[in-house]
């Protein structure tokens, strides 16, 4: 018999997401997928299974659900409020979800982006070689109220475990490389840049999130007469208010605005995840060091699995697990928060 | 000024090589071809290239090795021919697409027809005539910007956004025309409907256009248009295809 995951209720933007789609570039395709992909690591790490496997991503808002046989879940990205059956649930951690009963998530307590995983996956049908919805190109559907997601075959059933995480969902520094426009801006430019206080906008999705500031917009020379060329996930481009948007995982292939710079992989989970009015500021990094930022990234991103502990509290006292007091003194690649605030 | 063609960095991504600053058949060539010859590598730390109008990306693991030999290896190929006097890429198709131009199905014909400094019965004459190239597929999947049109249609994006066409709407600006995959805000001037899906995701070809592809718009009237709507269901609005040689 199959196993289901059944929606009775669920927020506006919950998808099944996964490492997204690589190879259709050229077709107009980006690679989609989690906007937080750290999140799908620790999913994986917490279930000891692979980060291939596809979540749910909940956006600020998850939803209740119940699933047909016992299953394994996850919970990980930016902190929901969770109960099951009525029991608070901590974020960070893996529980056993008995047939039957109801898992409620609820609003966002910090960052953007919440992932519910569960033990062998979701299993819905592959599209264009991902699961992943990709709904900007019209890709697959949001999950609704009603469906029953299939759950894929579980090899493992360790629960009640959690996994400490680096604070990544209230903005803070990120580190960007220079790209191929970036010396259309001039020097002072890049510098004001690099010195001006951000805030996440209102205006954010999967395909971009603007960065709201105060002072005079940013101008590159000859702007209006650039050729459209090739995005990147991670690029910055200025648009015609001198407002820079980050470019997002669901972004266009090509675009004619000019890019000041190119955020790196391991902090773009920063910027999904940073909440409306989260401040961010930029740093330019060289090359060779970014290279050496996400080397390091990559190395605890596949050694998660060792930071994996017991849930050691009874489910009373469970709130304050969810403080960020559990992260201090994690080895990561980028700087504690607390080191960040501006 | 900078030499072309020129290869930029794009961040951890991957590198890009440009053969012009401004849109040229030749350069559109280049890219198309250097591509090819890229593919024809098979580096390792290549993941996947694609085409702009006039350049070429490689998407390539600079994480795990530094860039230097990939550029190394990209400024090799370069020298080892002239690009520019490449042939266009074999397997190529002629799509005629239907296409209702103007009435309410296509609001800014006359504007555009004004633009170009054509009466509105010229543009259809001059639209549905014109045989355009696929420059490149992007933007959204499958999205396909085709050209050159003649100099007169140099006409620019509207300033103020369209707030929304529909997928399968023709929009003309900067001598290209592109059709529509998604509804969506544009600058460009929407001159014409087709029935014709740039993507489609349950299909097991869900993008029917190549870069290099050409293309002919032909006028139908509402009535045939709405009988092609009716009949082909495949997402092919009516279209034929014709492989050219």
């Amino acid at each position: 018999m199959s196993t289901f995951l059944k929606i009775h209720a669920c927020g506006p933007t919950v998808t099944v997401q996964d490492q997204g789609r690589r190879g259709y570039l050229a077709q107009g395709l980006t690679r989609g997928g989690a906007a937080d992909l750290s999140a799908l690591y620790e999913g994986a790490a917490l279930l000891g299974q692979s980060p291939d496997l596809a979540a749910l991503e909940m956006v600020g808002f998850g939803g209740n659900f119940s699933a047909s046989r016992d299953i394994r879940i996850a919970l990980t990205g930016a902190p929901m409020i969770a109960t099951l059956d009525d029991a608070p649930l901590a974020w960070h951690a893996s529980h056993l979800m008995p047939a039957g009963s109801i898992l409620k998530i609820g609003g966002v307590r910090s960052g953007t982006y919440g992932y519910l995983h569960v033990g062998g996956g979701i299993d819905t049908p592959v599209m264009i070689g991902a699961r992943a919805a990709h709904l900007s190109a019209g890709l697959g559907a949001a999950v609704t109220e009603g469906q029953d997601l299939p759950v894929g075959k579980d090899n493992n059933t360790a629960t009640g475990m959690t996994l400490p995480v680096e604070n990544r969902f209230e903005g803070g520094k990120i580190r960007i490389v220079a790209s191929m426009q970036t010396d259309m801006f001039d020097p002072e430019t890049q510098a004001r840049f690099t010195r001006t206080q951000f805030h996440r906008d209102a205006r954010a999705n999967r395909m971009g999130v603007r960065m709201a500031h105060e002072t005079e917009p940013f101008t590159a020379k000859g702007q209006l007469t650039i050729l459209s060329d090739i995005i990147v996930t991670g690029d910055i481009q200025i648009t015609g208010d001198g407002a820079p948007f980050v470019l997002m995982c669901e972004c266009q292939t090509t675009g004619g605005y000019p890019r000041i710079g190119t955020v790196i992989p391991s902090d773009m989970a920063r910027v999904a995840q940073a909440a409306a009015g989260a401040p961010i500021t930029f740093e330019f990094v060289d090359l060779s060091e970014a290279r050496t930022l996400e080397q390091r990234a990559n190395a605890a991103r596949n050694t998660l699995a060792n930071n994996v502990t017991p849930l050691l509290r009874d489910p009373h006292s469970i709130r304050d697990l969810l403080s960020y007091q559990l992260i201090s003194g994690v080895v990561s690649g980028t700087p504690a928060p607390t080191t960040e605030k501006e | 000024m900078a030499k072309y063609p020129r290869i930029r960095p794009v961040g951890l991504s991957g590198l890009l090589v440009q053969f012009g600053a401004g849109m040229s058949e030749p350069a559109n060539r280049a890219a198309l071809a250097f591509r090819a010859a890229v593919d024809e590598q098979n580096w390792a730390e290549v993941c996947e290239t694609s085409t702009s109008l006039v350049s070429t990306f490689i998407s390539a693991d600079l994480v795990s090795a530094p860039p230097e030999r990939l550029i190394e290896q990209l400024q090799d190929l370069l020298l080892s021919r002239d690009w520019y006097k490449a042939e266009l890429p074999a397997g190529r198709s002629l799509w005629e697409i239907p296409t209702l131009y103007g009435t309410q199905a296509a609001p800014q014909l006359e504007e555009a027809a004004e633009a170009a400094g054509v009466s509105p019965q010229q543009a259809i004459t001059e639209l549905s005539s014109a045989r355009v190239r696929v420059l490149t597929i992007g933007f959204a999947p499958g999205q396909p910007y085709t050209g050159e049109l003649p100099p007169h249609w140099d006409i620019p994006r509207q300033q103020a956004l369209s707030k929304s066409v529909p997928a399968g709407a023709l929009v003309v600006a900067i001598r290209q025309l592109i059709i529509f995959t998604n509804a969506t805000p544009t600058g460009w001037r929407h001159v014409g409907q087709t029935a014709f899906r740039t993507f489609r995701p349950e299909s097991d070809t869900p993008i029917a256009l190549s870069p290099g592809d050409e293309m002919c718009f032909p006028a139908v009237t509402a009535a045939e248009y709405a009988q092609i709507e009716q009949r082909d269901t495949s997402g092919n609005g009516g279209a034929q295809r014709r492989v050219l040689a």
